[in-house]
């Protein structure tokens, strides 16, 4: 075998602590090293070109490049050779960059060990062997999971490309943060206006099935080829019956349920259509609240409804789809405010979340769009807002900002001006953000047209005092504590990642970072793809973001499954499990380890094998490791591949 | 105001601050919530979040002359809703431990009322609650001050007219006065004990001595 090695300097990122002249010099005395040279950047063209010229000139069958993490480049590399006339697995890379060069500053000690990495790389090279994918057949169906603006506009963009999507929601209705918000910012535009069109197309569109009032129970398979199994909760209406007249939601006697929809604003019943532009437009029991389903007695829902849709005994029902691809736009819950216990929320009627006061100014709320205190019904006069309850705030896990209540507060101000106009805002902040189109503006002219007062300092304490709030902050501008008597005061409540989401991360078998929001493939270059194939992010599930930003990554991810399950076929990963049915004494373990069920029993001339379904294989390597004989190997990494690099490290 | 060159910040106060309370000052991002809830804030010059800023900035002469730091309750409620963890209440005393050790008292009569305590744990061997309101009087020259509540306090046997003395005030009395020699000093510590070869000041020191100069190491280190 000749084999080149390539130490690439990445600029100074390797060159700044790695002698790669050194490295290469030492490379080329490695067994089997035909070439060895050192090139400032491997990946960009004139080091790819270089990587190929070497091929020819010194007939290399195989290359190892010492560059950065085979994350990003290993692809490139293979794509390289592959353009040179080799088989793309004739490649090794070793990571000089993020295991060696950017970790220590001693140029010897990582020379040395740049070196030993590359004899690693050799040596497994060494025993590399040719592998050819196969192909397999994709179904060209696209589950969405989440029906806020984000999924929807995912679930339009890939039904309009054409293909088959299946929309999973776990509310009754689909729309859902967006689909609470009174206007949007920073045109103050009604939300239901322009998002209720976008709901009725998913419900029209010939290739979109909605399940609402479902959750994905389990996923496998993978990439081209899931198995879904979807839970769609018992409604204990019959949805094909139900005409969505809301007859029963006026009768139902049980009148004090906690309205969810509404955020608990004001009560509702246990039968509800959560607002009259819900799709689907179907009612639904909640079960803890009603009568009949918790006690025994009750039934007025089905006495009164014309077409006989109630069904007290409806279970839970399991779908089951098979899908290409999967997009995921969970979106994002309120943190919990009632921690802050200084301000009150919770304790004081009259100290309500930005979720709860959007609903209060929408005319579909409770309220019917008047803005009334909730503890005596009366308008407020001033009204403050409390940024930041929750974001920024390292001392409960929250250090980040959640970007978008800096511009929903002045919203909310100037619709408070706009339904009350004698009344006066007051907006407590720590730093405005506001980088988007338009922002800027908006924050500027809530402050200087419709003068609401903006104090820059937080909130220390919310305390009643007679039938008013008073509020005590600081203007650190001023250098002064500062008191607001307040009707009514509104926190700017921070968001975190839905509260179900690792579990359905766990499912779709896919990371999520510290605070529970899906990580994405790149920060940079891959930001809806995940490092699970075939599973792509949109809206605020991947970290917070606002509205425009939401549908253009639910656009994004579309566009991406769209790429995907416009192949008829997709290429299976060679590096998978195989079989040497000599050394096999059909013991079995490995099908019992398998975690993807890839490993099956044959019989061959009498004898029990094992044998592994290509296709099905995701090379995890658990049965190689838990092998007994050493029969069931996994391409790329064969015991002996890494015996072999082991023994190049340790060779004293 | 005058102009603060900031080539000429002196990082040294900022990192001294950091080390004896044992809190990174530079987590403040001046939300002000110190501030907000300050119930000594309005007899402050500098309100709380301002101190914190101060010290990041290395204004160590303001800082250590202001009257904030000696007016400050310790209540912690600073400390309770600081969103970064910083025990502000802690930094706060820092820069009084500080200012103290440089002879700085931004109100003069905190300073009589430090020293009217100390003196009668001196004379004592513990405080007397009577005898430091004479002595403050005497230190302030305010002859009247509170004398009001004297005929509502003394009745209910609160206050004991006499001192209370306990055994060993000598001993208690060569505490105060080794401190007031400079032995709190982490450098003056060093020096002495440089001097006396590291030996003889140990040996001769009691415990509360040595662990004081253990500590001033640590500081400097």
């Amino acid at each position: 075998m000749r084999i080149g090695v390539f130490i690439c300097h990445c600029g100074s990122n390797i060159a700044g602590t790695v002698d790669c002249a050194a490295v290469a010099a030492k490379a080329a005395t490695y067994p089997d090293v035909a070439y060895a040279t050192d090139i400032m950047y491997a990946c960009a063209e004139p080091g790819q070109d270089a990587i190929i010229a070497a091929i020819k000139e010194h007939q290399l069958s195989g290359v190892v490049v010492a560059s950065c993490t085979p994350r990003m480049h290993e692809p490139t590399f293979r794509k390289t050779v592959e353009r040179a006339g080799l088989n793309r697995y004739m490649f090794e890379m070793a990571n000089i960059r993020e295991h060696v060069s950017w970790i220590g500053k001693d140029i010897e000690a990582n020379t040395n060990k740049a070196a030993e990495l590359v004899r690693m790389a050799a040596a497994k090279l060494r025993l590399n062997k040719e592998l050819k994918p196969k192909s397999f057949p994709v179904t060209k169906r696209l589950l969405v999971v989440g029906g806020g603006v984000a999924g929807i506009q995912a679930a339009l963009d890939a039904a309009d490309a054409g293909l088959e999507v299946i929309l999973v929601e776990k509310q009754p209705t689909i729309g859902g943060k967006m689909a609470k918000l009174d206007k949007t910012f920073p045109t103050v535009d009604c939300s239901s206006c322009i998002l209720g069109p976008r709901m009725v197309d998913v419900a029209q569109h010939p290739n979109i099935t909605l399940y609402a009032y479902s959750e994905v129970e389990s996923v496998s398979g993978y990439v081209g080829n899931f198995d879904v199994k979807i839970r769609k909760k018992a409604s204990y209406v019959d949805w094909v019956k139900c005409t969505g007249c809301g007859l029963c939601t006026e009768k139902c006697p049980a009148r004090k349920s906690y309205d969810r929809f509404n955020e608990g604003v004001g009560p509702t019943t246990a039968i509800i259509i959560p607002f009259p532009q819900a799709i689907p437009k179907k009612a639904s029991i909640e079960r803890e609240h009603c009568r009949l389903l918790t006690g025994g007695k009750c039934g007025v829902c089905a006495k009164v409804c014309p077409t006989g849709a109630i069904n007290y005994a409806m279970e839970d029902e399991i779908i089951e789809a098979r899908v290409g691809g999967i997009v995921a736009a969970t979106g994002y819950d309120l943190i919990d405010w009632k921690i802050y216990e200084e301000y009150g929320g919770g304790r004081y009627p009259d100290v309500v979340t930005s979720l709860q006061y959007e609903r209060m100014l929408s005319a579909s709320g409770p309220t019917g769009g008047h803005i009334k205190r909730p503890s005596d019904g009366v308008e407020p006069k001033d009204v403050v807002f409390i940024q930041c309850v929750g974001s920024r705030d390292p001392s409960i896990g929250r250090p980040y900002c959640s970007g978008f209540c800096c511009m929903y507060t002045a919203k909310q101000a100037i619709l408070t001006k706009d339904h009350i106009p004698d009344s006066q805002s007051y907006v407590f902040y720590m730093d405005i953000r506001s980088p988007g189109k338009g922002y800027d503006e908006f924050t500027r002219r809530v402050q200087e047209e419709y003068k609401a007062r903006y104090i820059r300092g937080r909130v220390s304490l919310v305390y009643p005092k007679g039938n008013k709030l008073i509020v005590r902050g600081a203007d650190t501008l001023m250098g002064v504590q500062v008191e607001v008597e307040a009707d009514l005061v509104v926190l700017a409540v921070g968001a975190e990642a839905a509260s179900e989401s690792a579990k359905l991360a766990e499912k779709l078998r896919i990371s999520y970072d510290s605070y529970g929001f899906f990580m994405e493939g790149h920060p940079k270059l891959k930001p809806v793809e995940t490092n699970t194939a075939g599973v792509f992010l949109a809206g605020a599930c991947q970290g917070l973001k606002d509205i425009p930003s939401s549908v253009a990554q639910g656009s994004a991810a579309a566009a991406k499954a769209i790429g995907l399950l416009s192949r008829d076929m997709l290429d299976s990963d060679p590096q998978i499990a195989f079989v040497s049915a000599n050394r096999c004494v059909g013991c079995g373990k490995c099908i019992e380890v398998c975690p993807f069920k890839a490993i099956q029993e044959i019989d061959l001339r009498g004898q029990p094998k094992a044998e592994v379904i290509e296709t099905v294989c995701q090379g995890c390597g658990l049965c190689n490791a838990t092998c007994p004989q050493g029969a069931i190997q996994l391409s790329h990494f064969t015991d002996n591949q890494i015996l072999a690099e082991v023994e190049a490290l340790c060779r004293f | 105001m005058e102009t603060v060159c900031l080539n000429k910040q002196d990082n040294s106060f900022t990192r001294a601050v950091e080390e004896r309370s044992g809190q990174v000052v530079s987590r403040c991002y001046q939300c002000g919530n110190c501030t907000a809830g300050c119930p000594m804030s309005f007899l402050f010059d500098y309100p709380v979040s301002r101190i914190m800023r101060l010290i990041q900035a290395g204004q160590k002469e303001t800082v250590l002359s202001s009257k904030a730091i000696w007016l400050c309750a310790a209540c912690n409620t600073c400390t309770q809703r600081c969103p970064n963890e910083i025990d502000v209440s802690g930094v706060m005393d820092t820069c009084r431990q500080m200012a103290r050790r440089e002879n700085k008292f931004g109100v003069h009569a905190v300073r009589a009322f430090v020293n009217a305590f100390i003196d009668s744990v001196k004379f004592n061997g513990r405080s007397h609650e009577v005898g430091i309101m004479a002595l403050y009087m005497l230190y302030t020259g305010r002859f009247w001050t509170d004398v009001d509540l004297a005929p509502k306090v003394l009745p209910k046997g609160k206050m004991a007219i006499l001192p209370h003395r306990i055994n060993g005030r000598a001993e208690v009395a060569a505490i105060i006065s080794r401190y007031k020699q400079g032995f709190s000093d982490p450098e003056l510590v060093r020096a002495r004990l440089a001097a006396a070869g590291g030996q003889g000041a140990g040996a001769s020191a009691g415990g509360d001595k040595g662990s004081r100069a253990g500590h001033g190491k640590e500081a400097a280190s």
